[in-house]
């Protein structure tokens, strides 16, 4: 793995889960963390703490990623504390599940924020300084539900598909100035969001996983570290199936 | 700083931020067409511009450049008003 560095890293949706991983090992690398909530001040706290207390820096910071206004505010607020961001995960993500016959415009609308124009919005704003900086890299995270579609899941599946269109249109437009843009989707991940699945359904998705389990946060967060990192610097455009399997 | 400053500087601007030949650049010479650079080098020139001139170029604005006079003369403008 690469040498430690001091660039600033920006994680949506960092307080928890992949995030939350994800910003741990940015910050064990020796980034600068901008862990980014929304709602839920506490559990970001504690991120930081935890960073804090292995000896990394970080900083928590709440905005609605799905809101122009609050991303213009975010990206400022972390730009002028820490300095440009140099990697950017857009992680953040809800799910509002239903099958389409019930599915709101509201429920739709809502992950489509979150989810999708989350990822064009922190994308925007952090270009200017990765352009100036002629490096960046851009993680996103998708889902095998956006490569193979879920019942139950038009919304995310068409999110988190959206991304790795995204993806691969910005990989191609900022590519020749040192910044990749690259994708990672995970399968069924041991975090809150696949907890209120219940275990029987947890238990029927086991069956079909090659590896026989679910993943940890830990493991995707490997993924993600790697295609921020220097090593990854001939991949881009791509979207990296983190599933143990489950979609072979 | 009058019309000739800011050419000289926009000129030293697309030499050593884009890497132009001194030479090619007129003020009539179009980015795109005469001077090969892309929509994405248009947009890293306009955020030198801003740097280095201290003002601010809006999207709405920067979308009409497409000569290296026309970029002097927005700037022209914004400082002199």
């Amino acid at each position: 793995m690469s040498e430690t560095q001091e660039r600033v890293a920006l994680v949506t949706g960092g307080s928890r889960g992949i995030g939350r991983a994800v910003a741990e090992l940015l910050a064990v690398r020796g980034h600068h963390v901008a862990v980014n909530y929304v709602s839920n001040q506490d559990a970001a706290e504690e991120v930081v703490a935890a960073i804090e207390g292995v000896g990394g820096i970080a900083t928590a910071v709440q905005a609605d990623v799905g809101d122009e206004a609050a991303v213009a505010g975010l990206v400022e607020n972390v730009e002028s504390t820490l300095g440009p961001v140099a990697v950017l995960i857009n992680n953040a993500g809800i799910t509002r599940d239903d099958l389409i016959l019930r599915m709101k415009p509201d429920a739709w609308d809502q992950v489509i924020a979150t989810n999708l124009r989350s990822v064009y919005l922190c994308s925007k704003a952090v270009m200017r300084g990765m352009l100036r900086a002629r490096w960046g890299r851009i993680v996103s995270l998708s889902s095998v539900a956006g490569v193979y579609g879920n019942a139950g899941q038009a919304n995310y599946s068409a999110a988190k598909a959206g991304i790795i269109g995204l993806t691969k249109a910005l990989s191609k437009e900022v590519g020749s100035r040192g910044i990749t843009v690259n994708a990672v989707a995970p399968g069924f991940i041991a975090t809150d969001m696949t907890a209120a699945l219940g275990e029987a359904a947890a238990d029927a998705v086991v069956d079909k996983i090659t590896l026989g389990r679910l993943g940890s946060p830990q493991e995707v967060a490997a993924a993600v570290g790697y295609l921020a990192s220097d090593d990854a610097s001939y991949i881009t455009g791509q979207t990296i199936v983190v599933d143990g399997g489950l979609t072979l | 700083m009058d019309r000739s400053e800011i050419e000289a500087k926009l000129v030293d601007l697309l030499v050593d931020e884009l890497g132009l030949e001194r030479d090619d650049i007129t003020m009539e010479a179009k980015f795109e067409e005469d001077l090969d650079v892309d929509s994405l080098g248009v947009v890293e020139l306009l955020m030198a511009l801003e740097d280095n001139f201290d003002v601010k170029i809006p999207d709405e604005e920067a979308e009409k450049i497409t000569t290296v006079g026309e970029a002097a003369e927005l700037v022209s403008q914004k400082l002199n008003g």
